[in-house]
């Protein structure tokens, strides 16, 4: 009771907040990094405070704090060292920062929530992968305006040029909308910067959740980092076999195909593999686990002579990294962006929970000296519940966070095989778990009462397998979860004004009666389940989708805000897009009544959800 | 003597009546493709060039020829349906997009999206007609046309619900900076104003008759089968002839009084305000303007068959000796000074032969010309 008095207490606060971390102290959460050419300047992108801070390489002190747009995310520097290009994802934006002046000269618009931006050598134009609308913006640079999108991976997000600037690679951390149960499929983006289209996809099988990229210096070796779920498999067997492959994948001329190789151990995981470095001299890989506070350094000589003598026979095999890792390399909380100094001899990296960077001499693969950035020295509830929300070492091996699934604190676009009753049972799409509050139950099927009951017993009991939280540890867990907020909605007007088509569609979300005249039953109205501010009355119904392998045929009403980013849908995953639900998975009418409406109504009714 | 013999001949010359050089048209070497060559099927509904790559939309997949080698898509490629109808170009990012009988499709390189009527907003499974202008991708279905944005993935669909559109089965569509056609089989020409939005339709002064009682007054017909707007000029295409329409006025053309071979035409294909290439299923016809030209196998011996007729009505025969696959034509692209053309019985590819004219007749026709300025017809059929 107490404990979730103190939730309630912290949640009320929070939501007045825009971010967790806004209650009482302001954190800066730095997640990406970008150096000057002449390695004197490193500059740091502070998703929380909305902030570049520009430190010097030579002291460790921060010299400038540039305010940004809303949560920063990747930044790159030109090929001359002039301009900063720093993606602000919930203000669809980029700052260009000049180097020079230290400050915003322009404001760049972009598309649904851009994660990172890359100019191409000659200064031209500014590519932006924008995560929601899974596209890479093409922007002259000369007057600010987008030329063309190009269609990237489903949440496109990360971008590396190659040595001779002539090809463009973007990842995307959601897998591709395929067929149910299949294993995921993900790609590699390539873009040739001289016709400014993309020319290729290189197919990344088995694959969800690639982030980070990185070529070599001499082109012929590419490196992404991947998460490769298990996915089809019940999750509460992951002490027989991993919930993920940590890994990363190798990709470039020498290579028939991508090569996905492990940086786990047997016994002792590496989670979240987000960011990946290559030393100049082609000796050294890093990698950064985001949920193991470890940066993995690799020997590339020796990864490469595995890759060709193993090759994908070794993409599962645990015992794999032992022939190719160097060493672990224990950092911050939560090390995110990592970028080598341009001699290579320092790698930076930034731990985002802790607000400092880590300055690793990559000769001898050791913490060298950290960098504070400046962050308030004590911590908050929600600070801690964060720390813990990325933090897998409370998972059986520290084989995954919560973060790994929730990547970014949405979702993963897998559905899932969670819980020990029998393979392909109970089969559950990952929901989004922003703007929670008011929407238990919990758990497709509403089994949860409460949050602390679906993270704290559940989570130990199926997805865990190890070390339970304490009472405090899930207090703050819980407390931050709750605290998330919906992200921007890009299909809501400012004003709140809805469009013909979205007023046509609330109108039909609002009936009460079909059309043939006849009154819709209370509890087959859309607005009926879907009620109150977060569109869910908080209760369990059979709309019809219940499969023969669900254990029951309730499914829990789920929240709707910013149901339009989340597919798949249904509480399997069965319906691949919005139209789905009903133009396949609704034959009977039993999920509202939809099957008297026209094609053209039907979208109207989608054009209005995307706007919840 | 050889002086008098000299006399006579110059006289007999200058007595016979002046016989004009047949206006110059282009001429091509035709090459042509059958499944032999590597064409999934041979035939073809549609061909787009991108450059060095042409694509070709057939009965049984979608193929594309690169390099001197044919790549076929089928659904187990990833394509909606065998049955590839239309194809239009992204020219921003190069992505081509294909209308099949069972969606449509987005081929990028590496991958391919389907978009269907249950999976997306897509009007309609069968889509007869695709173009893409800007963010814009535009379909012309068996249930209407919809319109996709490719940055937002929101559709819009048209109908007769929300325009003028009194029939549903949409037929092509030719998408512009200004203004969008859709040629409505059975519901003559949709005009979407991209500015205000609005819609307005233009129809058969004779209605649904096949007479033709105002010839230049309005379509020559509701049965249209294609729209191609280029340079602020409109080309309509019927199975009852074809029209131009420049915003003001209308010229009809009737296999009647014009070079077309029939009025049974697939399709037109506008190359700018005054020339225009017409697919019909007697030929395929270029107009410049002024003359035409026709290239087929000739409809009863099968032999390669080139004739022009000038601005008079006069028709000549032209020594060629290739032709397109087949008479019944259904699309034709662009390649620079080359086409590329859909048949019913396999691809051609028209290559411009550039130091040859039209001048030169065939040796039938030489022999006529001497007697008089007899022409073979005043119709080509």
């Amino acid at each position: 009771m107490i404990r979730l008095f103190s939730i309630f207490l912290l949640c009320a606060a929070a939501t007045a907040a825009t971010r967790p971390g806004d209650l009482l102290l302001k954190f800066l959460s730095p997640g990406e990094l970008a150096v000057s050419p002449d390695g004197r300047r490193l500059y740091v992108a502070c998703e929380n405070s909305d902030e570049l801070r520009v430190v010097d390489t030579t002291t460790g002190g921060v010299v400038k704090v540039i305010r940004v747009g809303h949560i920063p995310r990747g930044l790159s520097v030109s090929a001359n060292g002039r301009q900063v290009y720093i993606a602000n994802s919930w203000d669809d934006t980029v700052s260009v920062i000049d180097t020079q002046k230290l400050e915003t000269v322009a404001t760049l618009k972009a598309g649904f929530e851009p994660i990172s931006a890359v100019a191409d050598k000659k200064g031209e134009v500014l590519y932006v992968a924008n995560r929601l609308s899974s596209d890479i913006s093409v922007i002259d640079l000369r007057t600010g305006k987008e030329l063309k999108r190009l269609e990237g991976g489903r949440g496109a997000s990360y971008l590396a040029l190659s040595t001779d600037g002539t090809r463009l690679y973007c990842s995307h951390i959601y897998p591709a909308i395929n067929a149910r149960r299949g294993p995921p499929e993900s790609e590699i983006t390539v873009i040739n910067t001289i016709t400014r289209r993309v020319i290729d996809r290189i197919p990344l099988h088995n694959s969800a959740g690639v982030f980070h990229l990185a070529i070599a210096s001499d082109g012929q070796l590419g490196a992404a980092t991947v998460l490769r779920p298990r996915n089809l498999v019940p999750l509460a067997h992951v002490e027989h076999g991993g919930a993920f492959v940590n890994s990363i994948v190798l990709f470039g001329p020498g290579f028939e195909s991508a090569v996905p190789l492990p940086i786990d151990e047997l016994d002792r995981y590496f989670a979240l593999p987000f960011s990946t470095a290559i030393t100049p001299d082609r000796t050294k890989l890093f990698v950064s686990a985001a949920g193991s506070n470890t940066i993995t350094a690799i020997n590339v000589p020796a990864l490469l002579k595995f890759s060709r003598t193993h090759g994908k026979d070794a993409t599962n095999d645990l015992t794999a990294s032992s022939n190719y890792v160097i060493t672990r390399i224990p950092v911050g909380r939560n090390p995110r962006g990592i970028v080598l100094s341009p001699d290579g001899h320092r790698l930076y990296v930034a731990n985002r929970m802790d607000d400092t960077i880590s300055v690793l001499n990559t000769a001898t693969s050791k913490v060298a000296f950290n960098f504070d950035l400046g962050g308030p020295k004590t911590t908050t509830p929600l600070r801690r519940g964060e720390q813990l929300f990325n933090d897998a070492r409370f998972s059986f091996q520290g084989q995954f966070s919560c973060a790994s699934c929730h990547l970014d604190t949405t979702f993963d676009g897998l559905e899932w095989d969670l819980e020990p009753d029998g393979f392909g049972v109970d089969i559950v799409d990952n929901r989004s778990i922003e703007n929670l509050m008011g929407t238990q139950p919990y758990k497709w099927n509403g089994g949860n009462p409460d949050l602390p009951t679906e993270c704290g017993p559940r989570t130990e009991k199926y997805f865990y397998r190890s070390q339970s939280f304490d009472s405090t540890q899930l207090t703050d867990l819980v407390a931050f979860v709750l605290s998330l907020p919906s992200r921007p909605n890009r299909y809501r007007s400012s004003d709140g004004q809805l469009t013909a088509a979205q007023a046509r569609g609330k109108a039909i979300f609002d009936r009460v009666k079909a059309k043939n005249g006849h009154a819709i039953p209370e509890n087959n109205r859309c607005f009926s389940c879907h009620s109150g501010p977060k569109h869910t009355n908080n209760t369990s119904f059979d709309v019809g989708t219940g499969r023969a392998t669900d254990r029951s045929s309730l499914v829990d009403t789920p929240q709707l805000p910013d149901v339009a980013y989340s597919a798949p849908y249904l509480h399997d995953g069965a319906a691949r897009s919005l139209e789905e639900i009903w133009t396949i998975f609704n034959p009977k009418d039993q999920h509202g009544v939809t099957n008297d409406l026209t094609k053209d109504e039907l979208n109207d009714l989608i054009e209005y959800l995307r706007t919840l | 003597m050889r002086r008098t013999i000299l006399y006579l001949t110059l006289a007999a010359v200058l007595a016979l009546p002046a016989v004009a050089a047949p206006p110059n048209m282009p001429m091509f070497r035709w090459e042509n493709f059958t499944i032999a060559d590597g064409l999934p099927n041979n035939h073809v509904f549609c061909v787009l060039v991108d450059g060095n790559r042409v694509w070709a939309g057939t009965d049984n997949g979608l193929g594309v020829y690169e390099n001197g080698k044919w790549k076929i898509y089928r659904p187990a490629d990833g394509m909606a349906h065998q049955a590839v109808l239309s194809l239009a170009l992204d020219k921003n990012t190069g992505d081509v997009w294909a209308g099949t009988m069972g969606g449509l499709n987005r081929i990028s390189p590496g991958r391919i999206d389907t978009f269907t009527q249950l999976n997306s907003g897509l009007s309609n499974d069968i889509v007869y007609g695709v173009g893409v202008y800007g963010d814009y991708v535009w379909t012309a279905t068996a249930a209407g046309a919809s319109r996709y944005n490719t940055r937002t993935g929101q559709w819009a669909l048209f109908n007769e619900r929300n325009t003028p559109m009194f029939e549903i089965w949409v037929y092509a569509v030719s998408p512009a900076e200004d203004k969008v056609y859709y040629a409505v089989w059975g519901g003559g020409v949709l005009e979407y104003d991209v500015k205000t939005e609005r819609w307005k339709d233009y129809n058969d002064p004779d209605g649904e008759t096949e007479l033709v009682l105002f010839k230049d007054q309005g379509l020559i017909h509701e049965i249209t089968t294609s729209v191609s707007y280029v340079n602020k000029i409109l080309w309509v295409s019927t199975y009852f002839g074809a029209s131009r329409y420049d915003g003001r006025n209308w010229h009809n053309f009737l296999n009647k009084d014009s070079g077309l071979p029939s009025n049974f035409t697939s399709q037109v294909k506008g190359v700018d305000g005054d020339r225009a290439w017409f697919s019909t299923d007697k030929g395929l016809a270029y107009y410049d303007g002024t003359n035409w030209a026709v290239y087929r196998p000739a409809m009863d011996t099968h032999r390669p068959e080139m004739l022009v007729r000038d601005a008079d009505g006069n028709i000549t025969p032209i020594a060629v000796t290739t032709a397109p696959a087949h008479n019944y034509i259904l699309g034709v692209d662009f390649q620079g000074d080359d086409i590329w053309v859909a048949t019913a019985e396999g691809l051609s590819h028209g290559i411009r032969v550039k130091d040859n004219s039209t001048t030169k007749v065939t040796k039938a026709h030489e022999g006529r010309q001497g007697k008089s300025a007899m022409r073979v017809a005043k119709t080509l059929r």
